[in-house]
């Protein structure tokens, strides 16, 4: 029990300062039948840290990391390089053990990250002010959909068939409900995004348009027409992007029009660590941030006249608004945002665009190279770092064989849209700076005989 | 003889007065060093980050191509390392004393768990992969949930949810789609007006409209005015237990029958788990649903505001409706059940709540604490945290006004009010007060039912010593609060910052760094 | 033109058909300094009891209840920009809306300056 730092004496001692015979004087609250007397039966006993870390890495072995095999899977979470002084800088203590940033005066190593990456996140995404994050793209997604409720207080929301059905399948959970009525129907397999036809849905009772981008066929559009049709009718545009790396190759969302910017910020400085903690992107227009949920970190000075920062605007939030809260989030995802924040400042704006045409530049040789085996079609006219192929068998046997050969070949629709049998021969493909030239071979090699 | 000709005086001279302390002309107080923002100090041309050269293609960008300037500044990779040392140096933590923040459970954050977490095998593998590939994660989030339902004394955990705020609505979801099951339209849910603010704020997200249950003078839940509530419009009573004054709730079992009976159901916020983990189980006390913060009772660090990881335990009732997706074991192997799979038996879901499938790094982090403790350790766990709390308590109640005293032992936490101090002073002088005696404050203001709320949770992991010294300077400050020491009032003067002006924060938002010229021109 | 109190700390004052309403000077004292006014839209209608406005200092959000019915003809947009406005003269720079009466016996319920500073005293 090498955490628990009291001796039998010290316990002794402490007792006879409260006046209590034993530690079982101090349950007396608890109603006798419902009192353990000792432990619970069938679980094991403390362990020494040999033991555990035994047990947890044998455990580790039994998966194959994204490391050790050529690897093309995106749809939400992407590989990419973490800088090696990212995870030793948030292994301080001083930012891994400190709580919420509540006390100022002794928070301000937090503060001033969260009013940086605030900063960060709203110049990447083309908006007026970000939040100091949300627990996922997912929940952001949805918190979003609920906000444009609250400002144009009406319940329709269309969601884009480009957007990540786990992203819908969340706003489905909550919105049965809230009551909102949402709109969404599964991708077909069409070169162009679905803008058009969300133009012409939209009406006096849309809420907003949610529009993914790049969507999860990996496609990208301009989005300012339909930002501007959404604001024809009174209805806001809500852009989803869950690789931010792309935003420093393609335009920003906010720079077309879209009035909420919501993302999943994995793709930067956090890892994939099989779906979580991931971090919640959360932008908007100046105008809406008294409808924003999430913490927001903001600027002034001490009783010194010296500049600081606060956790600000909090009146929006549970913890003083109830049941009138904009949501009822309490916790973050700060450690995240640090690691995201690190990131993007080792990276600045030069090495983030050098990123993200690295990203292309091997996304579009790996698309012609793959597109040139037999019973592969490449979907995409455009795209960043991520596409789909339409191959000539349902792709998640084809995925469910090569890892058995030990390569990890992308995230086929089958699995995305289990609903959507027409398109289970899609597969999407992502590409991105840890993918070398031979695992675009090996991956082209094995599909050619899968589909021969 | 040979003599070094430059020798220098190695006796300091004593100075008159230490606050004659010179000003610096860089603003620099020694260790302790001021930092710019990074829109000050970096350029958008320099980065720490090499990268290979990228392939000469045709861009597939279509007309997208982004040309704006980002704005986004780079830092080189030292200057990185020191930006962020810096300001990490204006925190406070766990690892740096004794975090006393009630209802936050900041515990020791063993760094095994960290190690751990960090395994490639863990760290770096994706969400999607085909299940074959990542058969030990399965195996992992398989074993974490049967220790908390065995823990817990429930039917099954739902583990996706992200944090506690977000197990909460995990529970009322299921308790909604529960009630819908039966065809039982109910809309009020019932709230002790001491619970955490996220309570009602879920039960509204959910469409239900709240209501507060009083609290007796004692502390606790006032059971003739909760039975005379309940009836056929009620749905769920959400219950703290331990609740936030600290007490155990003697009659939860009473209650959880009375609400049985009336065909509700009982949500427990199980924030305060860590007082009777291994001593007691919520499945015996008649619960529900209960979110488990594995930031807390499981010691996962909180970052600094999150993530948190907030798994949700079921009744047998309840487990029909649980999220998508979660782990099964099949034969020997483990079996991710996600909507594909999900109909063939567990048609009642209520649905998906994230993405993907929960906090996995959470996840083995707790796993590990968990191990570590074994079953023996936990209930240690709870033991030693209760007896801190008590400690505490008994040693300072005849300097602070302790309202729930009389009540009898407290939990994990130890509660003061603000009666007795003089005139003008108030419970954030104490708590900046403690800042200056090198402690985290106690969480203040909250539960709302005490005036001037000191809540103190000092955990198991405290040793003697370190609590005797909280509770020397705690006494200190409640004695110069109570003589009206008006220096009090202006602490802290050793911390980065002395107290800021939220009000000025408030008023004129400034949520993100604009370029001086740009800020003035709008001006 | 007279001046009404509600128990819940609003002051009215009626002009013809018109009623102009705000908090009171002990209501912003007990709020301490408010940041943030949030304004009803102009032609909105409230009955009686309805909530009308939101008024916020850092640490607590305070609904303001519409004191009879009425449509919203006028917000105080002075407000938007000074919300310290509230702290220095709540009673009348400090404003917050004005409304066209639906129906003047409600005004019968309402305090009268002196029945009011009898109430707080009583607090």
């Amino acid at each position: 029990m090498r955490y628990l730092p009291l001796t039998d004496t010290d316990r002794q001692d402490m007792l006879s300062v409260i006046g209590a015979s034993s530690i079982d004087d101090l349950f007396v609250d608890v109603p006798a039948e419902a009192r353990l007397t000792g432990t619970i039966a069938g679980l094991p006993d403390h362990a020494s840290e040999l033991a555990v870390e035994r047990h947890m890495g044998a455990l580790a072995r039994k998966n194959l990391s994204a490391g050790e095999a050529p690897f093309f899977l995106g749809a939400g979470a992407y590989k990419h390089h973490v800088p090696a002084s990212v995870d030793h800088l948030i292994q301080r203590g001083e930012f891994l053990t400190a709580y919420t940033p509540y006390q100022p005066e002794i928070a301000q190593g937090t503060l001033q990250v969260l009013f940086e990456f605030q900063t960060q996140v709203a110049r990447l995404l083309g908006v007026d002010v970000a939040n100091a994050s949300m627990y996922d793209g997912s929940t952001a997604c949805w918190e979003a959909i609920g906000m444009a409720r609250r400002i144009t207080k009406r319940g329709k929301a269309l969601l884009s068939s480009g957007l990540h059905p786990h992203y819908v399948s969340v706003a489905n959970t909550m919105a049965k409900f809230t009551g909102d009525a949402l709109v969404h129907e599964a991708p077909t397999l069409d070169a162009a995004t679905d803008i058009d036809a969300l133009i012409a849905s939209i009406d006096k009772d849309t809420s907003c348009v949610v529009v993914q981008y790049p969507d999860i066929l990996g496609r990208i559009a301009d989005l300012t027409p339909l930002a501007d049709a959404a604001h024809a009718a009174g209805a806001l545009l809500v852009a989803v992007v869950t690789e931010p790396v792309a935003l420093g190759a393609i335009k920003a969302p906010g720079h077309m029009g879209a009035d909420i910017v919501v993302g999943e910020g994995q793709s930067i400085g956090v890892g994939l660590q099989f779906g979580g903690p991931y971090l919640g992107l959360f932008g908007c227009k100046q105008k809406y941030v008294r409808q924003m949920p999430g913490r927001l970190c903001g600027e002034t000075v001490d009783a010194a006249g010296k500049r600081g920062f606060v956790l600000t605007l909090s009146t929006r939030e549970q913890h003083i608004r109830r049941e009138k809260a904009t949501s009822n989030i309490c916790t973050n995802s700060g450690l995240c945002a640090l690691a995201f924040s690190i990131h993007m400042t080792l990276l600045g704006e030069r090495g983030l665009r050098e990123l993200a045409t690295l990203n292309h530049g091997l996304a579009v040789q790996a698309a012609d190279r793959l597109a040139k085996v037999p019973g592969v079609t490449l979907l995409n006219d455009s795209f960043f770092n991520e596409f789909t192929l339409v191959l000539t068998k349902d792709a998640r046997d084809v995925v469910r064989t090569l890892a058995d050969r030990g390569i990890l070949a992308g995230v086929s629709l089958g699995r995305l849209f289990p609903d959507a049998p027409a398109i289970g021969n899609g597969l999407v493909v992502a590409v991105t700076e840890t993918v070398t030239p031979e695992d675009i071979e090996i991956l082209a090699a094995a599909l050619e005989e899968e589909l021969a | 003889m040979s003599m070094l000709k430059e020798g220098r005086p190695t006796t300091p001279q004593a100075v008159e007065d230490a606050h004659m302390a010179p000003a610096t002309a860089t603003g620099n107080r020694a260790l302790m060093l001021e930092e710019k923002l990074i829109f000050e100090i970096g350029s958008t041309d320099t980065t720490g980050v090499d990268f290979a050269e990228a392939p000469k293609v045709a861009s597939r960008l279509g007309s997208l191509a982004r040309t704006d300037s980002l704005g986004l500044p780079g830092l080189s990779e030292q200057e990185t390392v020191r930006h962020y040392t810096r300001l990490s140096r204006q925190n406070y933590a766990i690892d740096l004393g004794l975090f006393p923040l009630g209802s936050c459970t900041m515990k020791h954050n063993p760094r095994l768990n960290e190690k751990v977490a960090r395994m490639p095998g863990f760290a770096d593998i994706h969400p999607l992969q085909p299940q074959s590939t990542v058969q030990g994660a399965l195996a992992v989030i398989h074993e974490l949930a049967a220790w908390l339902v065995t823990l817990t004394g429930m039917h099954s955990v739902a583990m996706s949810p992200k944090a506690g705020a977000h197990g909460e609505l995990c529970g009322l979801l299921a308790i909604r789609a529960a009630l819908e099951a039966r065809g039982d339209a109910r809309s009020v849910v019932l709230v002790p007006e001491s619970a955490h603010g996220t309570n009602p704020a879920t039960a509204a997200f959910c469409g239900y409209k709240v209501e507060d249950i009083p609290a007796t003078a004692e502390g606790r839940v006032d059971l003739e005015a909760l039975k005379a509530r309940l009836g056929p419009d009620v749905a769920a009573v959400m219950i703290t237990n331990p609740n936030t004054c600290g007490l155990f709730e003697r009659d939860m079992k009473t209650i959880s029958d009375a609400v049985h009976a009336a065909g509700a159901f009982v949500y427990c916020d199980g924030a305060n788990f860590n007082a009777i983990v291994g001593r007691v189980r919520p499945g015996d006390l008649g619960v529900d649903a209960m979110h488990i913060n594995l930031h807390k009772t499981f010691s996962t660090p909180h970052g600094g505001g999150g993530p948190g990881s907030g798994p949700v335990v079921l009744s047998e009732a309840l487990t029909p409706f649980a999220p998508l997706p979660f782990v099964e074991k099949q034969g020997d192997k483990f079996v991710l059940v996600e909507e594909e799979t999900a109909e063939d038996h567990h048609a009642q879901t209520f649905g998906r709540m994230v993405a993907f499938h929960g906090q996995m790094g959470m996840f083995t982090r707790a796993l590990t604490y968990i191990l570590s403790h074994g079953a023996d350790g936990l209930r240690q766990v709870a033991s030693d945290a209760v007896l801190n709390a008590n400690y505490i308590l008994r040693s300072l109640d005849d300097v602070l006004d302790a309202p729930f005293g009389p009540s009898g032992p407290c939990m994990h936490e130890a509660l003061f009010s603000d009666k007795g101090l003089a005139e003008g002073f108030t419970t954030l002088d104490i708590a900046k007060g403690l800042i200056d005696e090198g402690f985290h404050p106690m969480t203040m203001y909250f539960p709302l039912v005490v005036h001037g709320a000191m809540l103190v949770e000092p955990t198991e992991t405290e040793s003697k010593a370190a609590l005797d010294q909280f509770i020397m300077a705690l006494r200190s400050l409640a004695e110069r609060a109570k003589a009206g020491d008006e220096l009090l009032k202006g602490a802290p003067y050793h911390a980065p910052r002395r107290r800021l002006d939220e009000t000025l924060a408030a008023r004129k938002p400034v949520l993100t760094w604009t370029e001086p010229a740009l800020a003035q021109a709008a001006e | 033109m007279s001046r009404y109190f509600t128990d819940e700390h609003e002051w009215i004052d009626v002009e013809g058909e018109i009623a102009t309403v705000g908090i009171t000077d002990y209501a912003q004292e007990q709020l301490g300094d408010i940041v943030f006014v949030e304004l009803p839209a102009e032609g909105t209608t409230f009955e009686k009891g309805d909530d009308a406005a939101v008024v916020e200092s850092v640490k607590a959000a305070s609904d303001v209840y519409a004191p009879i019915s009425g449509e919203v003809v006028e917000a105080n947009g002075a407000l938007e920009d000074e919300p310290a406005l509230v702290n220095s003269d709540a009673e009348e720079d400090g404003w917050f809306f004005k409304l066209r009466i639906a129906d003047t016996s409600e005004l019968d319920g309402l305090m009268t300056e002196a029945a009011y500073k009898k109430f707080v005293a009583s607090l």
